[in-house]
């Protein structure tokens, strides 16, 4: 019993700080329809900003924000280099991720992995502190849920801007968004900086979960959140009182939920990523076949 | 009519697709026109003539080769679509293009009221606006006013349309495009699209540039038409030369034309 709930802590924790980025992900994969590569590069670059600020003593939630902010620079790069540049998407996201390792290398210092054992995190600074050691799994799952939550109420806020409408408007009927005399471009980009720079606080709370930052991270991150947003939204779509963010949040904590049951059943760790594209590749292929493409019209 | 102010001039241009290649097609050479304030004008001619081509390069969807466009005496030859669009009104055939099927008719009317102004981060929908909104939609005599919530998407082709219609014309535009709105439309959906047109340019005083394919609204509607063929206009009447026109005029000169051309 006791190695369920620990399992259910574990699953929950990684879905909250998985589930920052699959929201993030909505938005460039579902809104816009742009399959976005970068989140390889962004998720880490979010954990090694995370790493040399708070090693710099930086305190963890302006840390936090710096993270964001750098992942969607770079998420804004990638899309500068579609809109302006007229590269691909799928390129674009390539030649950012790869960029973007350089970056990672050089805010680490040259090491794979940089650890910050011991100072100041969101998991222990402020009145989370007042909790006590043993509980440290508490705090992480409850300071995990409300970076989480956070995200998921300005992102459903933001929806219902005007920007937001916008924003909705350009992955869906483009043509409208420019009769309305706004440029398509921007729009684009200003969805990649959004998806991006959740991806990148999803990595520095990754990050500071660990306490260190691994420029590894990033592997399989794409794969993880398309996934993620498949998924919830396949699955969930049918319950329209829903909203699309809590539909990506609940499609990584499945996903999470698969992944551990197959450790579980005792899948070795090499096979770790076969499995995701396997999980991957059958979430197109329900997602196609269930489909109809009604996602965006309700739950925002 | 005494010094009439113009509003839209195309003024020699030239446009040719896929230059130097097997399938280059030279649509316009040497094509000239100004449409003048308060002008309606229908737009009628075969297929291949050229017709959304040039309404195209008016709203900038595609640049021109060579020549210049002006609005309002203002060179916009070179401008984006996106910065025309404040000025320019727009309804395509599709009626799927003037819309966002995934938001609301309150949403949509939101966000075209909007048109121009700062987007940022203000609540999206417009409560404060329903009353009016209400009151536009009540012009279409469709019902819509009582389904403000409904998603656009879920609207049939002549309520698109004619939503479309009235997003398109919400703000204060110069000139007013339709290129064959009502092509893709049942008759009656059509018929009542193309009365809810001429009211609304009526009422606005909306100068308009209308392509159909329907001779008999070309004829009925507007106070300016004309045929283009090849490229070039071959007819082109106004006032009451425009009035005498009937559908068969309208037959005859196409006919003539084509066997001109051997067809
Ligand atoms: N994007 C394009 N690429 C290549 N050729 C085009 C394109 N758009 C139009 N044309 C050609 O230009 C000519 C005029 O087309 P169009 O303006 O659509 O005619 P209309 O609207 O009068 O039927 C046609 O011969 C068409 O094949
Ligand atoms: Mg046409």
């Amino acid at each position: 019993m006791d190695i369920f709930i620990r399992l259910l802590i574990n699953v929950l924790e990684e879905g909250f700080i998985f589930g920052i980025m699959a929201m993030g992900v909505f938005i460039s994969y579902r809104i816009l329809s742009f399959p976005d590569l970068s989140v390889d590069g962004t998720f880490p670059l979010g954990a090694c900003v995370t790493a040399l600020l708070i090693t710099g003593g930086i305190n963890p939630w302006l840390a936090c924000i710096l993270a964001f902010l750098a992942g969607a620079a770079a998420g804004s790069i990638t899309g500068l280099l579609h809109v302006r540049l007229k590269i691909t998407d799928l390129l674009s996201g390539i030649l950012m991720m790869t960029a973007l390792w350089t970056v990672n290398l050089l805010l680490t210092g040259g090491t794979a992995i940089r650890q910050f054992f011991g100072m100041d995190t969101i998991f222990n600074w402020g009145p989370i502190a007042l909790l006590p050691d043993g509980f440290r799994r508490v705090r992480i799952l409850l300071m995990a849920f409300l970076v989480m939550i956070a995200v998921k109420l300005t992102l459903d806020w933001f929806f219902r801007t005007r920007t937001g409408l916008l924003l909705r408007a350009s992955g869906d009927n483009g043509q409208f968004v420019t009769s309305l005399a706004r440029d398509q471009g921007k729009m684009k980009i200003l969805g990649l900086a959004l998806g991006n720079g959740c991806a990148a606080l999803a990595g520095s709370v990754m990050a500071q979960q660990t306490q260190m930052a691994d420029i590894n991270f990033g592997r399989g991150m794409v794969v993880l959140s398309l996934a993620s947003v498949i998924i919830g939204t396949s699955i969930f779509r049918r319950m329209s009182f829903l909203r699309v963010t809590t539909m990506a949040v609940l499609g990584a904590i499945f996903y999470r939920v698969c992944l551990s049951t197959a450790m579980l059943i005792g899948l070795p760790t090499n096979y770790v990523q076969l499995l995701m594209a396997a999980i991957l590749t059958l979430a197109l292929v329900w997602g196609r076949v269930s489909a109809g493409g009604g996602v965006l019209r309700r739950g925002i | 009519m005494e010094s009439k102010s113009e509003v839209i001039r195309l003024a020699g241009v030239h446009k040719r697709f896929n230059p130097a290649t097997i399938n280059e097609t030279e649509v316009f050479t040497d094509f000239n026109l100004t449409v003048y304030e308060g002008e309606f004008v229908s737009i009628v001619g075969s297929n291949g003539s050229g017709k959304t081509t040039m309404l195209n390069l008016i709203c900038g969807s595609l640049m021109l080769d060579c020549g210049k466009i002006l609005l309002r005496g203002c060179d916009i030859t070179g401008a984006p679509e996106y910065r025309r669009a404040r000025h320019i009104g727009r309804v395509f055939q599709d009626p799927a293009r003037g819309t966002c099927p995934s938001l609301t008719i309150l949403e949509n009317m939101s966000l075209a009221d909007n048109k121009g102004g700062i987007f940022g981060l203000r609540e999206g929908i417009n409560r404060r606006r329903l009353d009016y909104y209400k009151s536009q939609l009540e012009l279409l005599h469709l019902g819509l006013e009582d389904k403000t919530d409904v998603l656009v998407g879920a609207l049939s082709g002549g309520q698109r349309q004619a939503l479309s219609l009235l997003l398109s014309t919400m703000t204060p535009i110069d000139l007013l495009v339709l290129d064959e709105h009502t092509a893709s439309l049942d008759p009656n959906s059509s018929q009542t699209i193309m009365e809810l047109t001429d009211r609304l340019v009526k009422e606005r005083n909306l100068t308009t540039v209308m392509v159909t394919h329907n001779l008999r609204f070309a004829v009925d509607y507007g106070n300016r038409i004309i045929m283009m063929h090849g490229g070039k206009c071959v007819i082109d009447a106004e006032g009451a030369e425009k009035s005498a026109y009937q559908v068969r005029d309208l037959l005859g000169t196409f006919n003539e034309i084509s066997i001109e051309c051997g067809n």
